[in-house]
């Protein structure tokens, strides 16, 4: 019954998803009120139902209903209950139905944070939110129902693939989502703003705190996302240009340009155009993204289940969103007006300069990860493209646009002042070069490679130091700490995002740079020195969790003569799969982690074990994270909070005034 | 002049877009994974080694100079070479060409068990144990079987199972015009 | 005699043996995988250039495919007999095509692939500087045009005054 409820629920919400795309927008065309109005309460039904259709799949995951075949090829009775849950976007039906549930939710919020915004353009933002939806509810419906009966029922499922019954699992896709679905409400904005044909600064001011969410999420579900692979996939990687991994990062390579993009457009009236393709851009890459792991078209660890079926569909689906947004843009945008003069050096034009970076980087991504396919459709041979590749066209690519973070921030608007930048910038070079050549040095090896990210990281880092030593320098105006506290949210929250940046570079070059790894051969007693340990192998332990048998080996970690800490490194046997599952014992440090994996067993009591040493691997993740505190500080800027205070009226009169 | 030069850029994002998926529909009915040979037209590899069905009888490629044959990988272990295995069987039974297997990473005894279970089209299967011959014939999924002409040289290599429709519209004709 | 011998050579045989530390007893340096450990890593990173032809996207490296183990034994043979990456490299290709190279090798039909994202960062950053070269010139033509064609404009010391102010509010203004 309550599978049946699921689907109905969906088959209702497809009914409003239809009308909410097209009468709020044509009654935005044509000044019709009643059907403006339609918009918001559409939105809010069309979550509820969706609401209720997800948490009939939740429902029939914990009641163990392997009646439906979704259930059945996706969990077990002796399932954890936390991954039940997980279980929900394990597979490729239901990662669909969660993509439509956190569109539905961010049309949900849209609808309530929006009494701001003048009703054409709400109309025109929750219709073009509600025609994405309509073309996912269409595709569930049609193709790819998790709510499918299977008949005769079967007593136990499959069990949900061992690889996902993990922590990471649970967090990874929802937030990885929320980025990516997030982007469809710059997306509404931008296509709204061209159909109303104004492009001002508000539609920027309002279309900013949407996009820096977005943003913040799909940072954060990268990140979890690599270093969940780091964490379980046992051989130390935490990034491999895959294609699904490169289909998350390419929105957000777009979706950072946007930002920047965006608050040009707020504060300078300026660069329209761009930020408008860059809203399109954006999440039409998330779309793309998308339909690369259902389709089959690319080989992937990562990939659902291809189908040439559900393929064509996203597919039509993506011609229609892309193809028509793209085609309204080549209409609409030339009519936009050319907005404020500035020089050929200038804070907007390194901004610029910044948009044509990251726009590359994502374009060199795209172009690697279709090569090989554009090559086999032309008959022209049969190639793979991986990691040596993109190491090496990738890193290139950014590093002028990490260059130009340190001195971005302190150019002047319209005309930048190049003498006076590289006065006060000195310092920060000599810094930057000290640090470039010690460091290595004090690793114990000097490398250019090494020191080349030295040298950007601590340039990123002392030139933001340069400048907010500007702003907080005691002088006229008060003492350090009035200055600071007094400082807007959101400059700060600059400052914390390019600053994680550089972490993150320390991260990987340090990692990539000085990394040890060993495989060796332990009888029981052996030891093994690794980096500034020596891990000694006591011996091996059996037993059962609650899905699967466990072998355990134990490890001593010793610093000298002293002991540090054990490690209990694992294999799993889960009773439905024969493989086992490596699950490598990692001790994180904030100089770097132990990882010690067991490999097959040798004779009686010995085992083959793989031990690394992976300096500074877990800035990688700090970075990111630090990253997407900045955006978070960002958003709790005081003029969002303020505008929620002011009346609409208000706002509106304020805005007419900047426009 | 200058107004549809300006138009043309703006229209560049959509033709960018009209062309990938150009590309990602075609990809649709390709398979990512399926790897051409690249010893097609090459002189077939060498291999010299004990036949499954007498150990101690060398099998030699040299021994199939001067007639069209058919090379075909399979395994006891695979089960996809069970469902192409019929259709060898009848082929085999026309007697147009030769059909020498290759025994890829089995045992002796589970090959010949094979063998008696499901019938046996081969002439003489070379018994591959460790892979090698395998290997400098690029193999890397059985089933896969290859066609070599009169001077030796690879003319055509299938990979997966033989279906009835495969050999009536591409392996028999082929062969025709390899013996003529 | 023969036996007596047998006995003999059985004793000294066991002698010598007991002589010899056994594994279980002293604890030791773990060694390498592999007789030849300089090899072993020389393989493992020739390896992690190369695809698992059986896999969904992994390493010869990496992978635990039957395949996979049996070209790293394939590759460590090679490397042990002298030959160099580029030959290892060649002989996968020679078997497999360049579907087996993680680093697709530098050819006719790569050459966009290779040259493609360099070229399109300059044509970026040069079509971005003609751009504002063409914005820029764009603007001051308007700019002139209005001046010319404005009355009752601003009085001169009037729009100096306006012009600094504009300066001022130029300033580091943050980002946000």
């Amino acid at each position: 019954m309550i599978p049946e409820i699921g689907n109905f629920a969906l088959m209702v919400a497809t009914a409003v998803a239809l009308t909410l795309g097209t009468l709020p927008i044509i009654g935005a065309q044509r000044g019709n009120l009643r059907w403006m109005a339609l918009a918001r309460p559409a939105a809010r039904m069309m979550f509820l139902l969706v609401v209720i259709a997800a948490s009939c799949l939740v429902a029939s995951f914990l009641n163990n209903d392997f009646s439906v075949v979704y259930v059945a090829t996706n969990s077990t009775r002796a399932l954890p209950v936390q991954y039940k849950l997980a279980a929900f976007w394990g597979g490729h039906e239901g990662s669909m139905l969660l993509w439509l549930l956190i569109l539905s939710f961010w049309m949900f919020t849209v609808s309530v944070f929006s009494t701001h915004l003048p009703r054409e353009m709400i109309a025109r933002i929750l219709g073009v939110m509600g025609l994405i939806a309509l073309g996912f509810l269409l595709f569930i419906l049609l193709t790819s129902n998790p709510f499918d009966r299977l008949m005769p029922a079967v007593a136990d499922g499959n069990d949900l693939n061992p690889l996902l019954q993990d922590p990471g699992m649970v967090a990874h896709p929802p937030m990885l989502y929320m980025g990516y679905v997030g982007f469809s409400v710059a997306f509404a904005f931008a296509i709204a703003a061209l159909l109303g044909g104004n492009l001002d600064a508000t539609w920027a001011r309002w279309s900013r705190p949407w996009t820096t969410v977005a943003w913040m999420f799909l940072t954060i579900g990268i990140c979890l996302g690599s270093a969940w692979a780091y964490y379980t996939l046992g051989w130390g990687g935490w990034w491999f240009w895959d294609p699904v991994e490169n289909a998350s990062f390419m929105p957000w390579l777009a979706g950072t340009a946007l930002m920047h993009s965006l608050a040009v457009t707020e504060k300078r009236s300026g660069f329209k155009v761009w930020t408008v393709l860059l809203a399109i851009f954006a999440f039409s890459l998330s779309l793309l993204g998308t339909f690369l792991v259902r389709s089959g078209v690319l080989t992937s660890v990562h990939a659902f289940a291809s189908d040439p079926r559900r393929g064509v569909f996203i597919l039509l689906f993506l011609g229609v969103v892309i193809g028509g947004s793209l085609a309204l843009f080549a209409w609409r945008a030339p009519k936009v007006g050319l907005g404020e003069r500035f020089e050929i050096v200038s804070r907007e034009s390194m901004l610029l300069t910044n948009n044509v970076l990251f726009l590359g980087a994502a374009a060199c991504v795209l172009l690697g990860t279709l090569y090989p396919l554009m090559l086999d459709a032309l008959g022209m041979g049969k190639i793979s493209v991986g990691p040596p590749y993109f190491d090496v066209v990738f890193v290139p690519l950014m590093a002028p646009a990490l260059f130009l973070m340190g001195i971005g921030p302190l150019a002047r608007w319209r005309k930048a002042n190049v003498p006076e930048i590289a006065a006060r910038l000195k310092w920060a070079i000599a810094v930057s070069v000290i640090c470039a050549v010690a460091v290595p040095l004090i690793e114990g090896k000097w490398s250019i490679m090494v020191a080349l990210g030295v040298l950007l990281a601590a340039w990123i880092v002392s030139s933001s130091m340069v400048n907010l030593w500007s702003r907080v320098r005691p002088g006229e105006g008060g003492q350090i700490g009035a200055k600071l506290a007094s400082l807007p949210r959101g400059y700060l929250g600059m400052l914390a995002a390019h600053v994680g940046v550089a972490v993150f570079i320390v991260g990987v070059t340090l990692v990539k740079g000085y990394e040890v790894e060993k495989d060796v051969r332990m009888d029981v007693g052996d030891t093994v020195a690794i980096g500034p340990y020596t891990a000694k192998f006591v011996g091996t332990s059996e037993g059962s969790g609650p899905n699967y048998l466990y072998l355990r080996g134990e490890f001593q970690i010793l610093r000298g003569e002293k002991l540090v800490r054990t490690m209990y490194p694992e294999k799993h046997q889960f009773s439905s799969k024969s493989e086992p599952m490596t699950d490598a014992a990692i001790a994180p440090g904030i100089t770097g982690d132990l990882y010690v994996s067991m490999g097959e067993s040798v004779g009686k009591t010995a085992w083959v074990v793989r031990v690394y040493y992976k300096p500074f691997v877990d800035w990688i993740w700090g970075g990111c994270m630090i990253m997407a505190f900045g955006g978070l500080l960002a958003l709790s800027d005081r003029r969002y909070r303020l505008a929620q205070r002011q009346s609409s009226a208000g706002i509106a009169a304020g805005a007419a005034s900047r426009a | 002049m200058a107004a549809s030069k300006f138009r043309l850029t703006f229209l560049l994002p959509l033709l960018v877009f009209v062309a990938i998926s150009g590309f990602l529909l075609k990809g649709l009915w390709l398979d990512p994974r399926e790897i051409p040979s690249p010893l097609i037209n090459k002189p077939a590899p060498d291999f010299h080694l004990e036949s499954l069905e007498t150990p101690g009888k060398i099998v030699d490629r040299k021994d199939m100079l001067g007639k069209v044959w058919m090379l075909n990988a399979w395994a006891s272990w695979c089960v996809a070479c069970r469902e192409e295995h019929p259709v060898l069987v009848e082929f085999s039974r026309s007697a147009a060409i030769p059909i020498v297997g290759l025994n890829y990473k089995d045992t002796r005894m589970e090959g010949m068990r094979w063998l008696a279970q499901f019938g046996n089209p081969y002439v003489t299967s070379v018994f591959d144990e460790a892979g090698r011959v395998g290997i400098d014939y690029g193999v890397y999924a059985v089933p896969e079987t290859f066609l070599i002409d009169k001077q030796g040289v690879v003319r055509f290599k299938q990979i997966g199972p033989v279906t009835p429709e495969l050999l009536e519209k591409t392996i028999l004709p082929l062969i025709r015009r390899l013996d003529a | 005699m023969k036996t007596v011998l047998r006995a003999i050579a059985v004793a000294l045989l066991l002698a010598g043996a007991s002589l010899v530390p056994w594994s279980h007893a002293t604890a030791k340096e773990a060694a390498e995988v592999g007789d030849d450990p300089a090899n072993e890593r020389h393989m493992m990173s020739l390896a992690a250039e190369l695809r698992c032809l059986q896999c969904q996207n992994q390493t010869l490296a990496d992978s635990n495919a039957p395949l996979a183990v049996d070209l790293r034994q394939e590759i460590r043979e090679l490397l042990a007999k002298g030959q160099t990456d580029e030959q290892v490299k060649a002989y996968l290709v020679a078997r497999y095509g360049d579907f087996v190279l993680y680093r697709p090798p530098l050819q006719t039909n790569t050459m966009l692939l290779w040259f493609g994202p360099g070229l399109v960062l300059a044509g970026g950053l040069v079509a971005l500087y003609l751009a504002l070269k063409r914005r820029l010139a764009r603007l001051e033509a308007m700019e002139r045009e209005a001046q010319a064609g404005s009355t009752g404009a601003l009085s001169a010391a009037d729009s100096q005054r306006a012009k600094s102010l504009l300066e001022e509010e130029n300033g580091e203004g943050s980002l946000s």
